[in-house]
């Protein structure tokens, strides 16, 4: 019931703040070889804008490829040498934007973001002048160049898919047992509680990592979508993803009596939120902070990240053992609760 | 001690403030055949799956086989059959995988304990790859009762086996249990079916979350010796009123076509009563004296706690 009632309000205010393609703070670094007035008022215009917050100066190109690695750095603006001087002679500069396309939407909103500041200086460049000048913008989409949206898409179909397999799929057929009566009789006999749960939820750990290959494999052989990572760590990652789910599966079986509860719980509970708030759709980095903070809390989120930069970065556990480490707490959590929270009794 | 196979002591159990079990007491010996009549809703449920271990009574001590149910819960469950009352096998498996999944939970084979079930299952046998879900009523507690007994329990639960099962398999049932009872098995069983009284050793009457009498079948009914009256008439439901509203009668129920009626005092003359009944404009009055059955005991009980 509460559910019933509390989801629509929940889900309004998630649409009605989270929903916006504005950006907000978004963190970018920036190679500077000219530094000279017109670069660095341009950088000023950018910083002054809400839109974005310097992360760092990069002095080497070098650094580009590891700072996007880390994350938080979804652009690096790139000034040409005598950028003002150029500007002056040829009446024209170049000033080159890179983004992590592996956020295609976010990339797209924050190239066209910068390149309508760079317009707008250049307007107020030429203001009094007679002869034109421009602001070339070299527009790089690093990690997915053709803007694929596949290679968004599916990293997050695998997420999705694997949270509905195993924690819908665990809950619900727990559930079903509370239902039919069959836990009666399971409780009344020498198995223990463990032995119980493991056998329901064993065949959903192959069940959800068939289907995670099965993607992977779909992924590569139709979309060409390629996997620069670690195929072991990727898989390894996979598995910790399921049984995670899993065990917050059977946390919701230990709550929930009948199948349909199970199954509403999983549905609006979980599927909604993960959709919502693990920057499925909607780029997490304009939300409110709150819902940013229960963002957090969302294990998908981690998930996309971790599979994300495996997928398409190439990157290894050395950059990802912080998502990592996150999940296995969230799993160990998860599965603490459902053994406090099983009951060896009906009632 | 030994003696005793369960031994209950003052229990009581409410679900928000409604009682179920109301400081019930009794003792079970071993290798008897023990009966809880009651109608629906009586706490006989509840009973038995304190019994399973699967409930904490509020109040009293349940001892089974000498362990404790809360205490020793896990030991209990190694021992005992608990067939509840709703159909809880797997419906999607066959007779057979549902009879193997129970002997391998249980730490036991089919082939071990065949001998032991072989009566029952037999009759199932040529059904044995139908899946459960499409099994009659008396199959599939047939199939039930069979799997409660696959790992040879000390006690056997059974709560309501015979609701929903057609009057050929119960009586088949009920055969069945006498056999298992003559192997030694300890074995509870509840019905609302009064006329199953007769195949047990003892019944507890109970009725409201109370035991109302606890004894061999015969005795309850020689305890209300007292013959009644079968009485019909051409309208049976203002025969029923206008019985209960004569100065001489107890108690009247309906059973069948006749109505039972229990007297204060024996009647000395059955003309008064008829007389009675032609005043109130009843016509083809016939009034016979009968034994009381079982359940006529039941109800009276019923209608003195009241």
């Amino acid at each position: 019931m509460l559910i019933i009632i509390g989801m629509p309000i929940v889900q309004v205010l998630i649409f009605g703040f989270a929903i916006t393609n504005e950006i907000k703070d978004v963190q970018i670094a920036i190679i500077d070889n000219s530094k000279d007035e017109v670069s660095r008022e341009i950088t000023q215009k950018l910083l002054s804008s809400e839109y974005f917050l310097l992360n760092s100066n990069l002095s080497d190109y070098n650094e580009i490829e590891e700072s996007f690695r880390g994350g938080k750095i979804k652009e690096v603006i790139i000034f040409e040498n005598d950028f003002a001087f150029k500007l002056q002679r040829d009446k024209s500069a170049q000033v080159q934007i890179i983004a992590d396309a592996s956020d295609p939407n976010m990339a797209n909103i924050v190239v066209n973001y910068t390149a309508s500041i760079l317009k707008d200086y250049q307007r107020s460049y030429m203001a009094g002048k007679y002869i034109p000048v421009t602001i070339v913008p070299e527009i790089k989409m690093l990690y997915n160049e053709e803007l694929k949206s596949v290679f968004m898409f599916l990293p997050r179909a695998i997420t999705i898919l694997l949270m509905l397999i195993s924690a819908m799929m665990t809950s619900i057929s727990i559930a079903r047992e509370k239902e039919l009566g069959t836990m009666e009789v399971l409780l009344v006999s020498p198995l223990k509680p463990m032995q119980i749960i493991l056998g329901k939820v064993f065949p959903y750990i192959i069940l959800g990592f068939i289907n995670a290959v099965t993607i992977l494999l779909l992924g590569y052989y139709v979309f060409g979508m390629p996997v620069q990572g670690n195929m072991i760590l990727l898989l390894l990652e996979v598995l910790l993803f399921i049984i995670m789910a899993l065990s917050l599966g059977i946390l919701i079986s230990t709550i929930a009596k009948t199948q349909q509860t199970a199954m509403i719980i999983s549905l609006l509970g979980l599927m909604l939120p993960t959709i919502l708030l693990s920057g499925f759709i909607f780029p997490l980095e304009n939300m409110p902070i709150i819902l940013q903070l229960i963002a957090n809390l969302m294990p998908p989120k981690w998930f996309i990240i971790i599979i994300k930069a495996i997928m398409l970065k190439g990157i290894g556990i050395a950059f990802i053992w912080k998502e990592t480490l996150i999940l296995l707490g969230m799993t160990v959590i998860f599965i603490g609760l459902s053994v406090r929270n099983f009951k060896v009794r009906l009632e | 001690m030994n003696k005793q196979s369960v031994i209950v002591k003052n229990l009581s159990k409410s679900y928000n403030n409604k009682v179920a079990l109301n400081n019930i007491s009794f003792e079970v010996k071993k290798g008897e055949l023990f009966g809880f009549i009651g109608p629906d809703g009586a706490g006989k449920t509840t009973l038995f799956r304190i019994l399973a271990t699967l409930l904490i009574p509020d109040e009293g001590s349940a001892i089974v086989e000498s362990f404790d149910v809360i205490r020793d819960y896990k030991s209990i469950r190694k021992i005992v059959g608990y067939m509840p009352g709703r159909f809880s096998l797997y419906q999607d498996l066959s007779v057979e995988e549902n009879l193997k999944f129970f002997a391998t939970i249980f730490g036991t084979t089919i082939k071990e304990n065949y001998e032991l079930i072989k009566d029952i299952y037999v009759q199932i046998e040529p059904f044995k790859n139908r899946i459960a879900g499409k099994l009659s009523g008396g199959m599939k507690q047939k199939l039930a009762l069979s799997c409660a007994l696959i790992h040879r329990p000390k006690v056997l639960f059974l709560d309501e086996p015979t609701t929903g099962v057609d009057a050929v398999s119960r009586k088949e049932f009920w055969e069945m249990l006498k056999k298992l009872n003559e192997k030694g098995i300890s074995i509870i069983v509840s019905t609302p079916y009064m006329d199953e009284a007769r195949s047990c050793n003892r019944v507890a009457l109970i009725n409201n979350g109370e035991i109302l009498s606890i004894d061999t079948p015969e005795n309850i009914i020689m305890q209300n010796d007292q013959d009644i009256l079968a009485v019909k008439t051409n309208d049976l439901y203002k025969l029923i009123l206008d019985l209960r509203s004569y100065e001489k009668t107890d108690t009247a129920f309906l059973f069948g076509e006749y109505v039972h009626l229990c007297p204060i005092k024996p009647f000395k003359d059955l003309v008064l009563l008829e007389e009675y009944l032609q005043s109130k404009q009843h016509h083809d009055i016939i009034i016979k004296k009968i034994k009381p059955g079982i359940e006529d005991c039941f109800m009276k009980l019923m209608k003195r706690s009241i």
